[in-house]
Order: C-alpha cells, then sequence, then structure tokens
C-alpha cells in the first residue's frame, strides 16, 4: 500500500554569499537563500536523485506534512511517498522552490540587506533561467553530479525544459508536463490580467506595501483568473454545473448566487494568505520571458546539447491553457536532434489541472518510465 | 519488465533485423515487438503509436514511444537516421499510405512493411458466395467491429510499389505462420510481407 513520507520539514540553503548569483539580465543577487525539502536516501554512488520542480503558486513542500495536525499534504502527495510513482523508498526526492518566490526562497518579500527594508519593485526581474541556476547551486551542494530525472508540470515543466538546456550533462532523464518550451501571446495575455489587477489594487502602492495593509484584492482575482484557465469547459460542467451556493433560488442581488463564484472566490482568498503580490508579479514575468529557442537561430539548436537525455513529454487533450500543440511541438524538436524522447497526450476532462489529478495514469506512466531509466542506466535502488 | 509473446507474423519480420540495429516501428501498439527485438537483438528501439492504450503499454514494457499520427511527425526523424522502419498490420489504416512508405525510406535504409491479404482465396470466394465485405484469414475482423481500414491485396501492394518505384527487395509470405513460395501469392497468403529499399 502506497504511504506518507510523514512529517517532513522545510530546508534552507543559503549561497552567493561572497560571489553573487549574476541574473540574466545582468543583475546580482547576493545572498540567495532557496527552500527545499528532501525525502528519501540518497544511495551509495548518489545517482538517484530525483529533482521535482513546482508551478507558479507552487512551494518546495511537494507531500507529507508539516506537523501532526497539518490539514493538508503537500501539492503532489499523490506521486510523491513510499510504494508511489516517486517511490520514496528507492529514489533521493527533492523538491526545490525558486528565487522570486514568497515560500522562503529569496524574492521580492525578502530582505534587501543594502537597505534593511524589503526589497519590494528592487528586487531584479528574474527568469526562468535564473531559478534553475539557483537550483544548480543546490544540487552542487546535495553532491549530485547528475540527477535521475528532473520533473515537473507547467511552470515546473518550464523549468525542467531550462535544466535540459542548460545543464544536459547533471541530467539522466526528464519528464515536462503539462507545458511549453516557450510561452505563448494568450498565456502572457493571462498573465498581463492577473498583473493588472495587482497593480489597480491602492494597496499595492508600486510594490512597498510590507509594512502596510497588503494588496489582497488585486492578487485574489489574479488567482481567481488563473483558476479558471487551469479548469476546463468540461470540468466547470461537471465540478460546478450551474448549481446555486447555499441557496435554493436566486437571491437578484450580488452575494455569491453560483458554486463556481463560490469557488473561485474561496480560492482567490485562500492564496491570498500564503501568497505575496509582488512574487506573483515576478514569477508571472519570468514565465512570460520564457522561450528557449531565445539566443538560438531556433528551438531545435536549443537542444542540441540535450540528445543524450531521455524525455517523457505529457500533455493532456482538455489543457487549454498549454495545448497540446505545445508538447507536440516540443517533441517534435527533441526528435530533430535526435533526442529519446516518449509522448503521451492523456485523455482528460480536467484541463490544465489533470497533471495533479489524473492520479491513476500518471503513477503508471511514471512509475514505468523510472523504472525503465534505473534498468537502462543500471542504477542502483 | 513483461516478455511478450510475439504474433506470428511480427516473428517473420523480426527476424528481418540484424542485432544491435536501430529500428522505428510505425504503428507499433503495445510495443511487444520492440520489446522482444531489445530483448533479443540488442536493437536501439522507437515506436510511434496514436492509441493512448497502446502508447501506455509500451511505456510500461520500457519502450520509447511517441503518441501521434504517421501522417504528421515522420519528417521529424533525419534523414537515413534508422536502419530498418518498420510498419506492420497497419497500413490498411493509412489515408496515405505512399507517403508513409517515402518517409519510411527517407528516415530509414529500409523499410519493412506487413500486411493481411485480402485477395487470398477465402476472401475471394467468400465475396462471390456470400454477398459480404471479405474478412481476411490473416486479420479476421468483420468490417463494422474495427476502425476503418481499407483493405488491400498482395497485388494491390505490387502496383503501388510500382506506381510509386519503391524497390522490392525482399518478400515473405506466410499461411496462417507457415511460409508458402512465391507461386500464386496472392491467392494462398494470409500474410505479406516485403522489404523496401
Amino acid at each position: 500500500m502506497p504511504g506518507s513520507v510523514g512529517i517532513v520539514k522545510r530546508q534552507s540553503f543559503i549561497f552567493a554569499e561572497k560571489t553573487p548569483l549574476v541574473l540574466d539580465n545582468g543583475e546580482k543577487l547576493s545572498p540567495v537563500t532557496l527552500a527545499y525539502e528532501t525525502y528519501g536516501r540518497l544511495n551509495e554512488d548518489r545517482s538517484n536523485g530525483i529533482l521535482i520542480l513546482h508551478a507558479l503558486s507552487g512551494d518546495a513542500h511537494v507531500a507529507g506534512y508539516h506537523s501532526p495536525d497539518d490539514q493538508s499534504p503537500g501539492w503532489w502527495d499523490d506521486c510523491v511517498g513510499p510504494g508511489k510513482a516517486f517511490d520514496t523508498d528507492r529514489y533521493f526526492i527533492i523538491c526545490s522552490n525558486v528565487i522570486g518566490g514568497c515560500q522562503g526562497s529569496t524574492g521580492p518579500g525578502s530582505v534587501d540587506p543594502q537597505t534593511g527594508q524589503p526589497y519590494g519593485l528592487h528586487f531584479p526581474v528574474i527568469t526562468i533561467g535564473d531559478m534553475v541556476r539557483a537550483q544548480h547551486y543546490l544540487i552542487d551542494h546535495l553532491g549530485i553530479d547528475k540527477l535521475l530525472t528532473v520533473v515537473g508540470g507547467s511552470m515546473g515543466g518550464m523549468q525542467v525544459l531550462q535544466w535540459t538546456t542548460n545543464y544536459p550533462e547533471r541530467v539522466r532523464s526528464a519528464i515536462p508536463i503539462a507545458t511549453t518550451a516557450r510561452h505563448s501571446p494568450m498565456l502572457i495575455a493571462f498573465s498581463e490580467v492577473g498583473r493588472q489587477s495587482i497593480y489597480a489594487d491602492p494597496n499595492w502602492n508600486h510594490g512597498d506595501y510590507y509594512n502596510n495593509q497588503s494588496p489582497k484584492a488585486g492578487l485574489a482575482v489574479a488567482r481567481m483568473i488563473g483558476h479558471i484557465t487551469y479548469l476546463s469547459d468540461a470540468s466547470m460542467h461537471q465540478k460546478f454545473g450551474r448549481r446555486l451556493q447555499e441557496r435554493e433560488h436566486f437571491g437578484y442581488d450580488f452575494e455569491t448566487d453560483f458554486a463556481i463564484e463560490g469557488y473561485l472566490r474561496y480560492k482567490g482568498n485562500r492564496f491570498t494568505e500564503r501568497f505575496d503580490a509582488n512574487s506573483y508579479l515576478y514569477i508571472t514575468k519570468a514565465m512570460d520571458y520564457f522561450d528557449l529557442s531565445n539566443g538560438y537561430n531556433n528551438l531545435s539548436a536549443a537542444f542540441t546539447k540535450s540528445s543524450e537525455i531521455v524525455f517523457l513529454v505529457v500533455s493532456f487533450t482538455s489543457d487549454w491553457l498549454y495545448p497540446t500543440y505545445h508538447s507536440k511541438e516540443l517533441v517534435s524538436v527533441l526528435t530533430t536532434v535526435g533526442a529519446d524522447v516518449s509522448y503521451c497526450n492523456i485523455q482528460s476532462t480536467w484541463g490544465h489541472d489533470a497533471f495533479l489529478l489524473e492520479v491513476e495514469t500518471m503513477t503508471g506512466l511514471l512509475t514505468n518510465f523510472l523504472n525503465r531509466i534505473v534498468s537502462e542506466f543500471k542504477i542502483d535502488c | 519488465m513483461d516478455k511478450p509473446s510475439l504474433r506470428f507474423d511480427l516473428i517473420a519480420v523480426a527476424e528481418l533485423i540484424k542485432p544491435g540495429e536501430k529500428v522505428l516501428d510505425l504503428g507499433c501498439g503495445d510495443g511487444s515487438l520492440l520489446r522482444y527485438l531489445i530483448d533479443t537483438k540488442g536493437v536501439i528501439g522507437r515506436g510511434v503509436e496514436l492509441s493512448e492504450e497502446g502508447v501506455l503499454a509500451c511505456v510500461r514494457r520500457g519502450v520509447s514511444i511517441r503518441q501521434g499520427d504517421l501522417h504528421e511527425g515522420l519528417g521529424d526523424y533525419p534523414n537515413g537516421s534508422f536502419d530498418s522502419v518498420i510498419l506492420s498490420y497497419t497500413i490498411p489504416y493509412l489515408n496515405d499510405p505512399a507517403f508513409v512508405i517515402q518517409e519510411m525510406l527517407r528516415a530509414g535504409q529500409r523499410a519493412i512493411v506487413s500486411f493481411p491479404n485480402w485477395g487470398h482465396w477465402q476472401c475471394r470466394l467468400g465475396f462471390l458466395r456470400n454477398g459480404r465485405m471479405p474478412v481476411t484469414p490473416g486479420l479476421p475482423q468483420s468490417w463494422d467491429s474495427t476502425p476503418r481500414a481499407r483493405p488491400l491485396t498482395i497485388g494491390d501492394f505490387e502496383d503501388l510499389c510500382k506506381k510509386c518505384k519503391f524497390h522490392i527487395n525482399r518478400e515473405i509470405y506466410l499461411l496462417g505462420s507457415h511460409r508458402i513460395s512465391t507461386r500464386y501469392q496472392n491467392l494462398r497468403a494470409t500474410t505479406a510481407i516485403f522489404e523496401l529499399i
């Protein structure tokens, strides 16, 4: 029976104290803290390390509980734990947070050592490349030369792809899920609406709000837009339909009538309790800048050094945020450069959220793919 | 990983593959041929399959598999990047078989094509006697029970090769699981296997 990793603890890796981290935009960051969690044991030759990377609103807490009375487990607990797809009895699981975030890593809410005040908008604009550059120092710190797998969905998938182009020699296999090699105009459009809603909140105050009220209303709306894009027409019908929320008739007022409204309001408000609005701005910007073909003649050129990596690309039929053509293009490019790439387009009605919800199919797919990598590379685990 | 028992026509296809080859199997189903070739001949195998069920089975077997339509993605494989490109029991389901075979010969040194023969005498006789669409002994399924397929005969395939200038290097004919000679093959064979270069 699959189990839980139990009580886990968030850890911090502090680096770039003497030599600053140089970012893609040329600015420097020092020192840098990266929050991460690990489960399982690193084997003797340090070859069973799996790096899990999270999506926009995620954090390093991918599985287990932080305390005995913790209400909910980590964000991918369905797939991470003893006997699960990322089996902590066999693999050493690392989940790293991102810089620019607000879940224990250096971000706009951190104190700027120059001023003693929170960075706010003085925090440098970061990229997915910067996030991965920081993570590779963490992997150095953990003493892992080559990761068995790098895996993640959505923005996590972008980091996966960045790992395979920037540090191909550090990665045996890669599993980008429901993601893209370049952010589309539609994705940028949704990001921008989210950001505008934060800018429009008077509490935002150009990012300078850490000693006052934070722009919760703006952030909540941004999150509501996000949630719409993670669902699908079919999943909204299935989950909510036209059901009313705690009332039997229309209220003919502007309170919450429909269940879907209640869901979005609830999700929006809950989000403001754990997420920093400035981090939302920085991270969505990093996603918008994401285009692996940047600096190359074409996308294939970005992957020429990645042909030794074994890929498993996964997409979902109802994901209209990262439609399957993104994954198909990626698979096509990886095939062109001669990489060993497997691709599965999973039938699902859950939209972009499917990567966390199609647990049974994902468990089979991930377990079997990892078994293959373990046997082909003769990993002792 | 489970060791598959191989369908009889696939055994004949497998015999054409030399150890260590790089093999692309188009419409590879559950990946049993590729698994067999990897285990017994140490080939480097890649598969393409349309159905999710097939793709998941391939991953379960530890086979590299790409989900997709053969009319879309073949252009991604660099010229001559495979020793053999296999199309086994898939040609009746293709919209543009000539295009797919051309692509196979571009991406591979050779193409191996196998299919059930609707020219078999039982098909012909059955059609004449019963006036029902022939069911080939090589793929015994009725017209309404499967995805849309276009029946073809050995004669049809030879015509296609002539028209498209595909050079037939070798031909193997089976009656059930037994090899038979090339005499009246279009009447006698239930399965045909062609090696094209």
